[in-house]
């Protein structure tokens, strides 16, 4: 059986990017990178028809790279990505509108000249998915699915709220009838109570249109809640991937564990005293990653074996891919404590 | 215990073309020696512009515009710019979320502590260095003696917040107000420093204000909590108890927004609308078209109501029959 949606041992490289702290290091002399960066390094993931994936990391370890190489928008170094068998690049360029996006700050991905009726239009009329004559009835129709009032197709971005503008980039993408929904952190700039908000409109619409999705986020407690399996990212490679629930129950692998452990939990014991189990050391360069596993320079279970061969992604259990030398004995040894309320 | 810090009825407005910013409306709070206290409340409430107010460090259009702020015993609403300034750094002091906006990009590490210091204190430069070594190794920062050789750049995001603390901790100052302090940091390296302004607060007696949006990070970090909405406390008390069994509808709307306590996958029990423009707030409680308890008498701005150590500010308080934080959910 094909997967409905592969990215297959896709990677993506980077020229070193000149900073303006490079620029300064560099006029004080100081030695300045040029060594290429590994930003994504043989990732394989597969998602079924209807399935939403979560996709978590820290900052810096690959999500968004690897999401836009997934949307078609970024050309992959090496690998192949392919939707119901067809691949979603042809000749280096995006050969499908059956994939589309969601990005965090909506305020940079709308036009800000165009009405916001004309922007969530333009896709659908351009592709004929409906005529410009009926575009005014569309729009008010996604508008309203969406929770927008319709009358407000004539406004500009900027009249928008961040949540609305949010409903709005979210009309835009269905609006041209994916099949393929990516999301890159899509409500990490929205307060709670509109994070809400919009989790519920993104939970309902996915329902209701059996939407396959591709779920960025850093916030594990968001991706626990909208994702069927989830794909734990560091230093540019999956070092997990599982289904949500046992995923949080019984991490497979130290970093995911660790992860876990380091998100603040709501405390609603007055006298508790919260035991924070901090990750040791920094999240190594992925300029310099160090070798034989990356985690191993952080890792609390790090054996001799682990600093000279890097493990590879393999299955630990039945749908269950981690890549540690140990996964098994972590996985005997038990659950996390990974809940909401801190009891 | 002693206050070192008591506010009462503070209020910062800001005049602008379009009308009056009252940022900071009638907040009130005590702060005693080692506490943590938190404060928070979504984007816009006035969270920044508290810490800002009891620094002295609102500019104009901005200005406090009545009410108290007693630093050990001292009021500093109404102190002369200078004296402010002599205070600030060394009795109490700020960390912002973003270190890159406290720290020089042009100036090494030391040279910026060492500034620190002697706008305070004469000290020989032998005794100075030494003593910003002690604060670098107070914060995690690794080999501090060399390292503090360095340039901001040369320093991670989690690095130059530490660096920030640092200078913060400088003259061991009696009250520390952290401004999201670990919003731009992934949550390994929130962890760690959790995990040492805690243990920073226990061991050197200083008080700290805790600003956030995260109910989850403040919990785990705060005995107290403060709740703002639109400029004013709505809701102050014990974290736990003021999580398990809010009085304040929208204290208990920003706790089953959150996800990390419903069922994956079940409907979160949102808050409807946006938050107000301070230019058109409604006539009474700043909530009430948000809220589902709001009745007629919710034009009229509810007084805030007290008892076991904790505080309200609505005309039809929740759960005073029992706690319930989420019906059935739990
Ligand atoms: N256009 C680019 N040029 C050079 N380096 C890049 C480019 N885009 C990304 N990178 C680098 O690739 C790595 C992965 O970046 P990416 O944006 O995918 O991370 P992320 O996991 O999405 O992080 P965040 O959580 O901060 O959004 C980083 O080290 C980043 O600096
Ligand atoms: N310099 C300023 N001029 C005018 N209004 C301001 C200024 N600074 C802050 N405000 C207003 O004060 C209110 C509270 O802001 P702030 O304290 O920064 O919120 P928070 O920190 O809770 O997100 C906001 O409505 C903001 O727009
Ligand atoms: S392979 Fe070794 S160092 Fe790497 S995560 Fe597993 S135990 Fe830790
Ligand atoms: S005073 Fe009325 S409107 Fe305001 S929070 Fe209480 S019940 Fe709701
Ligand atoms: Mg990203
Ligand atoms: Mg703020």
């Amino acid at each position: 059986m094909t997967a409905f949606f592969r990215i297959d041992r896709v990677s993506r490289a980077f020229a070193p990017e000149i900073t303006l702290g490079d620029r300064i290091a560099a006029k004080l002399g100081a030695r300045v990178e040029t060594r290429s960066l590994q930003a994504v390094n043989a990732v394989t993931l597969e998602l079924a028809k209807g399935e939403t994936l979560g996709l978590v990391g820290e900052s810096g370890c690959g999500k968004s790279t690897l999401g836009r190489v997934a949307a078609g928008i970024l050309p992959p170094s090496s690998g192949t990505v392919a939707l119901d068998g067809k691949p979603v690049l042809l000749n280096g360029r995006k050969a499908t509108t059956r994939i589309q996006t969601v990005f965090q700050d909506p305020f940079a991905s709308l036009d800000p000249r165009m009405k916001v009726g004309e922007t969530v239009a333009e896709g659908p009329v351009a592709h004929g998915l409906v005529s410009q004559a009926k575009a005014g009835e569309y729009v008010s129709e996604w508008f309203a699915r969406v929770g927008l009032d319709p009358a407000f197709a004539g406004r500009y971005p900027h009249q928008f709220s961040g949540g609305q503008r949010q409903r709005i980039a979210i009309a835009r993408a269905l609006a041209m009838k994916p099949d393929l929904l990516i999301c890159d952190e899509p409500v990490a700039s929205l307060d709670v109570s509109i994070q809400a908000q919009i989790l519920n409109l993104f939970l309902h619409l996915r329902r209701e249109l059996n939407l396959t999705c591709l779920f960025i986020s850093h916030d594990l407690s968001v991706v626990r809640h909208v994702s069927d399996r989830m794909a734990v990212m560091y230093l540019g490679r999956v070092v997990e991937q599982g289904e949500t629930a046992q995923l949080f129950e019984t991490p497979a692998h130290p970093y995911t564990r660790a992860l876990l452990a380091s998100v603040p939990k709501l405390t609603l014991d007055d006298e508790a005293i919260v035991h924070f189990e901090p990750i040791e050391g920094e999240i190594p360069s992925p300029l310099s990653p160090p070798p034989g596993c990356h985690f191993s320079p952080r890792c609390a279970f790090v054996q001799e074996r682990c600093r000279r061969e890097a493990p590879e992604l393999r299955e630990v259990q039945e749908r269950r891919f981690a890549a540690c030398h140990f996964s098994e004995s972590l996985i005997e040894q038990g659950s996390s404590d990974f809940k909401g309320f801190d009891r | 215990m002693t206050a070192v810090l008591e506010v009462r009825d503070l209020r910062t407005e800001f005049n602008t073309r379009a009308g009056v910013i009252r940022a900071v409306d009638d907040v009130s709070f005590t702060l005693k020696r080692g506490e943590i206290l938190g404060l928070v409340g979504e984007s816009g409430s006035g969270k920044s512009v508290t810490g800002f107010s009891l620094l002295g460090l609102v500019d104009p259009p901005g200005r406090i515009t009545g009410g108290s702020i007693r630093l050990n015993g001292t009021e500093l609403v109404g102190l002369p710019q200078s004296e402010l300034r002599a205070r600030r750094g060394k009795e109490i002091a700020m960390i912002f979320q973003d270190p890159i906006a406290t720290l020089n990009p042009l100036l090494t590490i030391r040279k910026q502590m060492m500034m620190a210091l002697e706008a305070h204190q004469h000290m020989t430069t032998k005794a100075a260095e030494t003593r910003c070594i002690e604060v670098l190794q107070r914060v995690g920062i690794p080999d501090p003696a060399a390292r503090i050789k360095a340039y901001p750049h040369e320093f991670s995001g989690g690095m130059r917040q530490r660096v920030a603390i640092a200078i913060a901790l400088l003259h061991d100052p009696a009250v520390i107000v952290a401004d999201e302090p670990t919003t731009a940091l992934d949550v390994s390296i929130q962890a760690q420093i959790l995990h040492e302004m805690r243990s920073l607060a226990a061991e050197t007696g200083t008080a700290m204000i805790w600003i956030s949006h995260d109910l989850a990070t403040v919990s785990s970090l705060a005995k107290r909590l403060l709740v703002m909405y639109a400029g004013k406390v709505v809701e102050e008390g014990a974290t736990g108890t003021v999580l398990r069994d809010p009085r304040h509808p929208y204290t208990r709307g920003l706790i089953t927004s959150l996800p990390a306590i419903a069922k994956p996958g079940e409907d979160l029990l949102q808050i409807p609308g946006t938050t107000p423009s301070f230019l058109s707030l409604p006539p009474g409680c700043p909530f009430a078209p948000r809220c589902e308890s709001a009745e007629a008498s919710c034009d009229k701005m509810p007084e805030t109501a007290q008892s076991d150590e904790r505080m309200w500010r609505c005309h039809y308080p929740l759960g005073l029959s029992g706690p319930d934080p989420r019906g059935a959910q739990q």
